[in-house]
């Protein structure tokens, strides 16, 4: 890593929600320019790994590092004002419902006292960027599930963020916009060197989108390599993963294991 | 027994909990107060939902409560011979009492429902956590902009239903019970002091912070989707229209005991 210090680096963070333990004692570092993409079982936490880096969930124990400057520590205040440096991509797009699409997409510039006027024409211009004309002034509620995805890609990179979140960018979109959004994240990371996270458990999009693959199983990263070694990893629990087998060391939980049980009977 | 130890228990427990969530939601809305961002524009068209567009709703209820309480003022005062009361009645009743209760339980119906609707379903589809990637602060920009438009707008509506329930009462007694008009609005105010008017738009206003903070604070804190939404929409009626009935009775106690 010739001795550059990570971007994000997460140290032994945990989280659980009553005796469920999702997070234990998770390590991740995160290089400056660097696309990450945390994959697993659905339920494993990886949702809950990027809100506690953002600040949405109070983690249990750890500490989460950007640029070397503890988060988990700063008042709620100057943790919102970091927030400035960042974007997220939520799974469902989480636009304003009742903000037009250009509103939604220079939120974040409008909060910071732009005019309306060049908020607006900032908004156009990333709209343009994500390959929507004439959207603008729609609302949310008339837009398609791709359409609402990539004003949600518009919105995340709007004000020109550092670091990039991106969570499940491909669930519930059809192949083809599944490629779109691909392409529009490779093209941004290329294009800006932004910094990036991404949770999803579609591994083509993992494949495509990032420099580094980690999985996350049991509650801790079991393994992290470079995204082309992907398909040629031995790892057992990597293997299991990526080829979709319910046996395997991977344990699909209780109620899991009586499915298999039942399917195998 | 045991059953009923752990129902009070885990009953006691819920109350404490949301107790606290309304002081804690309470206290972190009116510590951002002091300063900037106001949100002037959420403000302002709260301020025109909660106010403006609970207008039809205040007035029809005032209207039609003056009217049915000038009805029973008269026949009871009827059978002592004292009949020219019937105006101080229904005005005192109106002003003092029946004014910020009624508006308060119409407008926790109306606008109380809609808070925790409009935030249950931005928490439940991840709007809320939007707002904080997005470098603002919820309470802030939702509940803040939220709590001073209620609070603001419930003495004024409670003004103009006072009036309409005021003129509800005067045209059933004059039109219908053929009562003196000149008697009437005489007798109406004569009696009728400054603290009475003032005491019903300082329950008013209190009512709109109980109303305000409950609808806020149980869509904002809202879990499980469209039934969590539901569930918090239900109680945030609920809980509120209890508090106000409630709180009347003390703050009643306070005022003028």
């Amino acid at each position: 890593m010739n001795g550059e210090r990570p971007r994000i680096s997460i140290r032994g963070l945990s989280k659980r929600f009553n005796s469920n333990v999702v997070l234990e004692d998770v390590d991740l570092d995160i290089m400056p320019g660097n696309s990450t993409t945390v994959i697993g079982m659905s339920g494993t936490g990886k949702s809950v790994l990027i809100k506690c880096i953002l600040g949405l969930l109070k983690p249990d124990a750890g500490e989460i590092l950007v640029d070397g400057e503890n988060w988990l520590t700063l008042p709620k205040n100057e943790q919102l004002q970091r927030m400035q440096r960042i974007g997220m991509l939520f799974q469902g797009a989480a636009l304003f419902d009742s903000l037009k699409v250009w509103e939604n997409v220079s939120f974040a510039l409008l909060m910071q006292n732009m005019g309306k006027k060049e908020a607006q024409e900032r908004a156009i211009e990333v709209l343009e960027w994500v390959g929507l004309h004439g959207v603008a002034d729609l609302m949310p509620a008339e837009l398609s599930g791709g359409m609402a995805k990539r004003v949600g890609l518009a919105r995340t990179i709007c004000h020109k963020p550092d670091i990039v979140f991106f969570d499940e960018p491909t669930t519930g979109l059809d192949p083809i916009m599944s490629d779109v959004i691909n392409r529009l994240i490779v093209r941004l990371h290329k294009g800006s060197g932004t910094t990036m996270l991404s949770i999803t458990h579609d591994l083509k999009s993992a494949a495509m989108i990032s420099d580094h693959i980690a999985l996350l199983c049991h509650g801790r990263i079991h393994r992290k390599i470079a995204a082309s070694e992907l398909h040629s990893d031995q790892d057992p629990m990597l293997r299991q993963f990526v080829e979709g087998r319910a046996q395997g060391p991977i344990n699909v939980s209780h109620w899991g294991q009586k499915i298999e049980e039942a399917i195998d009977r | 027994m045991i059953k009923l130890l752990t129902a009070t228990g885990k009953l006691t427990e819920s109350l404490c909990i949301h107790m606290g969530l309304y002081a804690t939601t309470f206290a972190g809305t009116v510590k951002r107060m002091g300063s900037r961002p106001w949100h002037m524009r959420m403000l302002l068209q709260q301020a025109e939902e909660v106010g403006v567009q609970s207008l039809p709703v205040v007035m029809l209820t005032a209207l039609f409560t003056g009217m049915v309480l000038a009805l029973q003022s008269y026949i009871v005062f009827h059978r002592f011979a004292a009949e020219s009361l019937t105006g101080l009645v229904v005005s005192m009743s109106l002003v003092r009492e029946l004014g910020p209760v009624l508006v308060g339980l119409m407008v926790a119906g109306r606008v109380g429902a809609s808070f925790a609707a409009e935030l249950g379903t931005m928490r439940v589809t991840e709007q809320i956590d939007a707002l904080w990637t997005l470098s603002t602060d919820p309470v802030r920009y939702l509940i803040m902009p939220r709590l001073i438009a209620v609070t603001l707008m419930m003495p004024l509506l409670v003004v103009i239903a006072d009036f309409i329930g005021i003129y509800g009462g005067y045209a059933i007694s004059v039109h219908v019970l053929d009562q003196n008009p000149v008697v009437y609005i005489e007798n109406t105010t004569i009696y009728m002091e400054l603290e009475d008017f003032y005491s019903g738009l300082v329950k008013a206003a209190f009512f709109g912070v109980l109303i305000g903070i409950i609808g806020c604070t149980e869509g904002f804190n809202c879990k499980g989707g469209a039934a969590g939404v539901g569930t918090a929409t239900t109680r945030a009626v609920v809980i509120s229209c209890m508090s106000i009935l409630v709180s009347d009775y003390f703050l009643t106690a306070w005022m003028f005991g």
